[in-house]
């Protein structure tokens, strides 16, 4: 194998701290995830940043424009909807649903399928050859579908939206752990840790799951987006997030009627999808290029 | 490519689909409530009215004889009555199938015939400002949520240039009779070119909205086969040769890198169909995709469940063909 310069550590320096050192030096995927960060802040601090209450309703400002044109005011910076509330404010409460949920989804399905692929991958037998058709069927069924589906039958609300994207979204990370847990298994450390009269929950979480985190950390935020997007179209299909609470999917939603006379209604929560989304993209890819050698430019 | 192989990997769908059947069934186990009240809805019933409803469903019967019945009747697609329109549920779903099929057809030509350019001259000019554009360009593609940017066209091209209608299929007075029940085609048969434009501007932006993702999707397989394609050593060859280098990309090169594109094109085609209900909501498409979203909000489960059902069972077929497909052009593949 050709040994490029950026594949020699200096003395000292780990992996990791080497991987972050090029994920740091890809500046689009670095600002991305600076963004993506701007997002994460804005939700957890959504209270102290909103210039006002989003639940608000005024109708003496109803469907009143931004700013910058006619009949606008700066202290509603985007305008307001059909009820008079401030879109801005909805906007910056809308992030903790996309944002909550999605991190809410990842995490749960992330350790199912982390469990799930370490003990398919590792035990191999009946427990691989159930795990792996679980995966097949719920593959078999087209991702937004079965979300919708799901939600049709649970009915909506924020509790149902997390499990019925959980149920389906483990099986990605349990895929990427089981391959990875199948080659890591024939090395050297496992051999030398299985002599040394290691437990199998030993190996597999002590010795195999740190060194399959890379591809692990990738497949999870890769997922997060789309999550994030599966979210938001169930909301705006009216199965997700109930009105009155803001979330994103909802508030284009909200808009549709209005698109004749009140484009921003729909527009700037649309935008803000639209960025957050491709801000995971950029970053996971950028994340990808560092962490996975496969990927090493 | 044999036979027999082909056999054998289309008999590993049963269980899959077996398993798909299985959790569609529970999908209604799972709902809370009683199922026959809540088809009921307002409607005021009598108990007979119920039990007999309870008894069509078979929801007096233990629950392994239902999935049973469930089986062997989707097996004839028997998929029982809506209750809500009072007609059988399979009549509903082939009524809206063809509406969907256009739109997806449509949606896939538009997505093939700009990715597949754009990649492969994204990966003849690599790191070009094409090549930019295009890689931003598809990054763009997956990150967009479909419902936007359906409603970022209607803005544009309906309210602001006023170029093409915001929703439907025909404009009611220019509707043909029905031949093969894709308007695209029937109005050309019967030779209406004004209906077959009055169709075109219909299906242009819910077809563009639905071919978006696909088209970012195949863009980026296309370039990076086209890339690794484009440095073996046949490929340096035929360039030694001599040969002019429009027709070693378009005749060497392009048949071998388009082996990806064709099974993720065929792979997307079963996924694209999932991405419809969004679509047809936003442009008012008379298609499956809406009648399942109506459905949800009428509690219309046995067209909930069929759809979903059907959906899968497309979805896996179009796996399978995908598999074959990928092995039958590249033979050194084996199923």
């Amino acid at each position: 194998m050709l040994i490029t310069r950026s594949d020699v550590l200096d003395e000292g320096q780990s992996i990791f701290v080497k991987n972050l050192h090029d994920f740091v030096r890809d500046r689009l995927a670095f600002a991305s995830s600076l963004i993506v960060l701007f997002f994460f802040l804005l939700a957890l601090f959504a209270p102290l940043i909103a210039p006002h209450d989003p639940y608000d309703t005024d109708l003496m400002r109803r469907l009143q424009p931004p700013f910058w044109l006619d009949g606008g005011e700066i202290s509603y910076f985007l305008g307001c909807d059909a009820l008079g509330r401030d879109i801005l404010s909805r906007l910056i409460f809308g992030s903790r649903i996309s944002i909550s949920i999605g991190l809410a989804v990842v995490f749960i399905s992330v350790s199912i399928g982390t469990i799930a692929g370490l003990i398919a991958g590792y035990k191999k037998g009946v427990a691989d050859i159930l795990i792996s058709r679980l995966c097949d069927i719920l593959l078999g069924f087209p991702y937004l579908i079965f979300a919708i589906g799901l939600m049709a039958m649970m009915g909506a609300g924020f509790k149902n939206i997390i499990l019925a994207l959980a149920y389906k979204e483990w099986v990605e990370p349990c895929r990427v752990v089981r391959g990875e847990t199948l080659a890591a298994r024939e090395m050297e450390y496992v051999e030398a840790a299985k002599s040394l009269g290691a437990s199998s929950k030993w190996i597999m979480f002590k010795e195999i799951l740190p060194n399959i985190l890379s591809p692990l950390i990738v497949v999870s935020t890769f997922r997060m987006a789309y999550v994030i997007i599966t979210e938001a179209s169930l909301s705006f299909l009216g199965i997700g997030v109930q009105p009155p609470t803001a979330s994103w999917g909802a508030m284009v939603s909200d808009g549709r009627e209005f698109i004749y006379d009140a484009w921003w209604i729909s527009t700037f929560p649309g935008f803000a999808i639209l960025i957050l989304v491709l801000s995971i993209n950029v970053g996971s890819q950028g994340l990808r290029d560092a962490f996975d050698p496969r990927f090493h430019r | 490519m044999k036979f027999s192989k082909i056999l054998e990997r289309f008999l590993q769908l049963i269980p899959v689909l077996l398993g798909i059947s299985l959790i569609v069934f529970f999908m209604i186990e799972l709902t809370p409530g009683d199922p026959v009240e809540i088809m009921l809805g307002d409607e005021i019933s009598t108990p007979e009215q119920e039990a007999s409803l309870r008894h069509e469903m078979g929801l007096d019967q233990p629950v392994h004889f239902r999935y049973y019945r469930f089986i062997s009747n989707a097996l004839v697609l028997e998929f029982g009555q809506s209750f809500y329109h009072r007609r059988p549920v399979i009549d509903l779903i082939t009524e809206r199938l063809p509406a969907t099929i256009e739109l997806t057809i449509v949606a896939m030509f538009i997505a093939i015939f700009t990715a597949v350019p754009l990649g492969v001259i994204a990966a003849i000019k690599k790191n070009s400002f094409i090549d930019k554009i295009a890689t931003v360009g598809a990054l763009f593609g997956v990150s967009m949520p479909a419902f936007w940017f359906g409603l970022i066209l209607i803005m544009f091209f309906s309210v602001q240039f006023n170029l093409l209608p915001v929703s439907g299929r025909i404009t009611y007075d220019l509707e043909v009779p029905n031949k093969t029940y894709l308007l695209l085609i029937d109005t050309l048969i019967l030779f209406r070119l004004d209906s077959f434009f009055d169709a075109l501007k219909h299906i242009l932006m819910p077809a563009l909205t639905l071919g978006l993702a696909m088209g970012a999707v195949l863009m980026r397989v296309t370039r990076t086969s086209m890339l690794e394609v484009m440095s073996q050593d046949y490929i340096v060859f035929a360039e030694s040769k001599g040969l002019k280098r429009f027709r070693i990309i378009c005749w060497h090169a392009l048949k071998n890198a388009l082996i990806p594109t064709v099974t993720v094109a065929a792979l997307e085609t079963g996924s694209l169909l999932g991405g419809n209900m969004i679509v047809e909501t936003i442009f008012g498409w008379p298609g499956l995709g809406r009648l399942v979203v109506e459905a949800i909000f009428d509690r219309n489960y046995p067209i909930i469940q069929t759809a979903v059902l059907l959906y899968a069972t497309t979805y896996v077929l179009m796996n399978f063909i995908a598999d074959v497909l990928y092995t039958f052009l590249n033979p050194r593949v084996s199923l």
